[in-house]
């Protein structure tokens, strides 16, 4: 693993891609396919080779890159201050993130064989998606991570925007508008501490707001400490989303083509959590520690909300995507039990929610394909015309409702696990989400895939051949993690120890 | 002034002024001489030809050390040799986007004075980037809008076009009036029109009565000159001239008239009333003092540009309305006032120069064959012509400040600067990151015509060379300046020196 720019090949190894595709002819539609599926692949490997390399045991430390530049104003005067470096690396989380991101950009990129027109463009923008997303977990420094926030953007806009369904650009401009404004503020918080620093660097960041005797440009005071802290929160919370901020994303998950909600509901929503656990948990722990039961009280809130709601939709999208809002509030009451059972919950829970999300959005893209409607209402009986097909997405409902064996049950109960140590009453509460979490999801699948046939499914063929690949794959991932979970706590060890110690707990 | 002592001052620093004044003058007389059925293209190509000249003679000055002849009326400090650059390759990049303008009517019989209008008015922007003294200041100015307005009415036949020039005139007069109103006052109190010894006797002199013909003063000019800048309160002349004035004048007033405005406020503000003090215990200058105005309209500029824009259907009239928020933007960098203040301002008016004029040449081509000015022209812009949507998409991701582009460094500059004295811009950051995102719905409305709808004209676009030439320079610039930043920033700190002799 002694490879020189190993990250940056990583995180930049798609834009190979997007140059082969622009050579291409516009008509040339399976080549096109292929080559940026092909383009998701050296991401994947590499990854998995950072991964593999960790498990034996080798040091994260060696793949840390750094060069210098932007220096903004005069350097002889002002040293390091004010100079922003082009610096990556990687802790345990954020290499579980990465090998997420890889696996589900490979997969969706299979997936967007349903992608009907203009392949060539949509290709060029999923593999830019692809790389502001490995961008966003490796970089290290806050600029750094910004740039590659905003790199998602607007890939995202456009993807959703002239790929999507019927409602695509009202979609794609809410995503905008509100995706815009969760990141000025994160811009606000970004630039304030960079201007009273001199430096963006996390690991700097952390140490400056965290010493007794920090050496600051200009002071920082406590309560703008606790201002930014919760500017972060918002920002954060608009990517999370977390309750009042989080009707852009319904409409996302309905709108946007099955290939991109994969991304979206799978990697895009999990930086907000990324974010809060790396600066909110990091830079400001004690402010976080006032704050935190706060989160667990909005984590409650998301998982009762969204549950409800999940529970009066008719359209099986839409009960996927306020479930994925029910199942980030599990991710803020593991954040707001803030002992190490939450917070590995918290984890796990991101991880998790991103293959089961995945996996059911990739399913509800197979059967989009083939009956034009995803309303449940209309459905009914599909397990005659694709039993396979009916089968995995009762699979997927059960892994997502928490069933023993599955990732869900593990990170649901290590996030509730916590939670009843540090504030049990409003764990009960909350445990009212997990069996509402059953009653929404069976009654979803059930209708869609029992009971009386609105529709003659002869005809219909079941899942191809290409078709198996992501299905299996986050299948075997999904349980993997459920029976043998130290795949993702071994990894996670040091940044649970290092957040714990910023935490004094 | 005897034949001796003039012959002794070193003229050669004032090589570039002469250039340009020499190549508009041949080119009057070439126009003269030249057959009346003869294209006038070929004088526009020598224009170029002068601003090329006169941009190498600039680079061979820059590591010339500060200089003042004419008894302190013409300076050459490292502020004038930086922005002047700015000026001189922004009138370039016009001139290249005024040679292919072909409208359908109304040039025909002025297509030369087109060409040298322009070099008068970049002489004028010129002469105050190195002013010393408030008259030369004025005459720069002067030449500048007198040029201007002439040029905004262009198209003599063509009805827009002169209300334009009218509007332009009877607007820019009030201001200059204004102006002129309140350097009366510093005149008045100070006895000179010379900035350095107004700076010398407003240390040396101090009168409680002076803070407030000073701050009258300071009212009179800021209001007068925020017309230049196309920011509040004057800023309601841009959309209807620019809208009504030719393509490339519209692109001549939004990048080199505003920076041109940029620096004679900059000489004004940070001669004069950096040297005032304001009359309080600690002894700060006057200046720190008149912040809060000046981030007043800041904001004021920014949310009236931004949210106007809003409900803009004339791609022309979008881009003034975008031109008032960019000049807001800028203001917030004056109205900090940090250390970083002339480096953020010289990024910024750079990258907001290229990427403004890319957008501009490629609205230029757009909306020419149609003659149609509405935002519908750029629909299907990407089927038609690819690199033109992608580069315009380029331009205005630029303008709205995202990531990878020059637009967004220089913001990323100005929040810092706002935020690094100790005081921070807290209100006047917060208000300019919400109405960047208030822009991302009228720059995202553009790019959805491009790429979303479909064209309502199938036609393949040709792009003449010189629009060409301007695209690829603009289009290399604001992604070189977005990834490498450095370039710009290393170049600054080689080359000014932190721009101190600018207070000398």
């Amino acid at each position: 693993m002694n490879l020189a720019y190993f990250l940056s090949i990583l995180v930049f190894s798609p834009l190979l891609g997007i140059l082969v595709l622009s050579f291409l002819p516009k008509t040339q539609e399976s080549l096109i396919k292929t080559v940026g599926f092909l383009a998701t692949i050296p991401a994947l490997v590499l990854s998995l080779i950072a991964y593999f390399q960790y498990r034996a045991g080798a040091s994260l430390d060696q793949l840390n890159e750094k060069v210098s530049w932007i220096q903004f104003g005069d350097s002889s005067q002002l040293g390091n201050l004010f100079s922003i470096d082009y610096e990556l690396g990687l802790d345990g989380f954020s290499l579980i993130m990465i090998v997420l991101t890889a696996v589900l950009s490979t997969l969706a990129a299979i997936a967007s064989i349903h992608i009907k027109k203009e392949w060539k463009g949509y290709f060029m923008l999923f593999l830019l998606l692809e790389v502001g997303m490995l961008g966003v977990f490796a970089a290290e420094n806050l600029i750094l991570f910004f740039i590659f926030f905003e790199i998602t953007l607007i890939p995202t806009f456009f993807l959703i925007g002239k790929w999507g369904y019927f409602e695509k650009e009202n979609a794609a401009y809410s995503f905008l508008i509100y995706n815009g404004l969760g990141s000025a503020v994160l811009l606000i918080v970004i630039m304030v501490l960079f201007a009273r620093t001199g430096t963006a660097n996390i690991d700097a960041l952390m140490a400056a707001m965290n010493s007794d005797n920090p050496q600051l440009v200009a002071p920082i005071s406590e309560n703008m400490k606790m201002g930014l802290l919760i500017a972060l929160l918002i920002a954060f919370g608009v990517k999370l989303p977390i309750f009042p901020l989080h009707s852009w994303m319904v409409r996302v998950h309905v709108q946007a083509p099955p290939s991109i909600v994969m991304l979206h509901a799978g990697v895009l929503l999990k930086i907000g959590a990324f974010g809060l656990i790396r600066f909110g948990m990091g830079i400001f722990p004690e402010q976080f520690q006032s704050l935190a039961v706060w989160l667990a009280v909005l984590g409650v809130v998301n998982l009762l909300y969204g549950a409800f709601l999940a529970f009066v939709q008719t359209d099986f999208k839409m009960v996927l995507a306020y479930s994925s809002i029910s199942h980030m509030g599990i991710v803020l009451i593991g954040l707001g039990a803030l002992n190490e059972a939450g917070i590995q919950g918290a984890i796990f829970q991101v991880v998790s929610h991103g293959l089961i999300a995945a996996l059911l959005f990739f399913l509800v893209g197979v059967f989009y394909e083939r009956v034009q409607t995803s309303n449940i209402q209309n459905l009914g009986g599909l397990a005659k015309g694709m039993p396979i097909t009916a089968g995995f997405l009762l699979a997927g409902a059960m892994a997502s409702l928490g069933l023993p064996g599955m990732s869900g049950f593990v990170s649901e109960f290590m996030a509730f696990l916590g939670l009843f140590k540090e504030m049990p009453i409003l764990a009960a509460v909350g445990t009212i989400g997990i069996i509402m979490t059953a009653v929404y999801l069976l009654r979803a699948v059930l209708g869609i895939t029992y009971g009386k046939a609105h529709r003659d499914f002869a005809g219909i063929t079941d899942l191809k051949k290409f078709e198996y690949v992501p299905v299996l794959v986050l299948v075997g991932l999904i349980v993997l993690i459920g029976v043998y979970p130290s795949v993702l706590s071994e990894p996670l060890t040091s940044t649970l120890e290092t957040i714990m110690l910023g935490i004094g707990g | 002034m005897d034949l001796e002592t003039l012959l002794s001052y070193e003229w050669g620093i004032m090589a570039p002024e002469f250039i340009i004044l020499g190549v508009a003058t041949a080119l009057t007389l070439m126009d003269l001489f030249m057959p009346k059925t003869q294209s006038r293209k070929i004088l526009g190509w020598v224009g170029f030809a002068g601003i090329l000249a006169a941009l190498v003679s600039l680079l061979g000055l820059i590591g010339h050390g500060p200089e003042s002849i004419l008894l302190d009326t013409f300076r050459l400090d490292s502020f004038a040799k930086a922005f002047k650059l700015l000026l001189l390759i922004g009138s370039a990049l016009v001139l290249l986007i005024a040679i292919s303008y072909e409208p359908n009517e109304g040039l025909e019989e002025f297509r030369g004075e087109f060409f040298y209008l322009f070099l008068a008015a970049l002489l004028g922007a010129m002469i105050m980037s190195s002013s010393g003294d408030l008259i030369t200041l004025f005459v720069g100015l002067e030449l500048l809008s007198i040029s201007s307005y002439i040029l905004a009415g262009m198209r003599k036949r063509n009805q827009l076009s002169n209300e334009s020039a009218m509007k332009y005139v009877i607007n820019g007069s009030i201001a200059t009036a204004i102006t002129l109103f309140g350097m009366s006052y510093v005149y008045g109190l100070t006895g000179t029109t010379n900035l350095k010894e107004m700076a010398g006797f407003l240390t040396s002199v101090y009168n409680e009565q002076h803070i407030y013909l000073l701050g009258l003063a300071f009212f009179m000019i800021v209001v007068g000159l925020s017309f230049k800048l196309a920011a509040a309160p004057f800023h309601m002349w841009a959309p209807d001239v620019y809208q009504g004035a030719p393509t490339p004048v519209t692109a001549f007033l939004s990048v080199v008239s505003k920076t041109a405005g940029f620096i004679i406020i900059i000489r004004i503000l940070f001669s004069i009333f950096a040297n005032a003090p304001s009359g309080d215990v600690q002894g700060l200058p006057m200046i720190l003092a008149l912040q809060d105005y000046i981030a007043f309209l800041a904001g004021a500029t920014m949310i009236i540009g931004n949210v106007i824009a809003l409900r803009q259907r004339n791609i022309k009239r979008l881009f003034a309305y975008s031109s008032i928020a960019q000049a807001g933007y800028l203001l917030v960098v004056i109205a900090s006032m940090s250390l970083f203040m002339f480096d953020t301002l010289w990024f910024y008016l750079g990258a907001y120069l290229f990427m403004n004029l890319g957008a501009f040449a490629i609205i230029q081509h757009v909306t020419h064959k149609s003659g149609s000015e509405d935002i519908s022209q750029f629909a299907g812009l990407y089927r038609r012509a690819p690199f033109l949507a992608i580069a315009m998409a380029v331009f205005l991701l630029s303008l709205a400040g995202i990531p990878g582009t020059a637009g967004f460094i220089g913001k990323l500059n100005i929040f810092m600067g706002a935020l690094v004295p100790s005081e921070g811009h807290y209100v006047l950051v917060s208000i300019m990151i919400a109405t960047t995102v208030i822009s991302y719905f009228y720059y995202f409305g553009v790019m959805v015509q491009m790429f979303f709808r479909p064209a309502a004209d199938t036609g393949k676009v040709k792009i003449p060379v010189a629009l060409t030439a301007v695209i690829g320079i603009s289009i290399a610039a604001t992604i070189l300046f977005g990834v490498a930043p450095n370039i710009a920033f290393d170049f600054l700190q080689g080359n000014f020196n932190q721009f101190t002799d600018f207070f000398q």
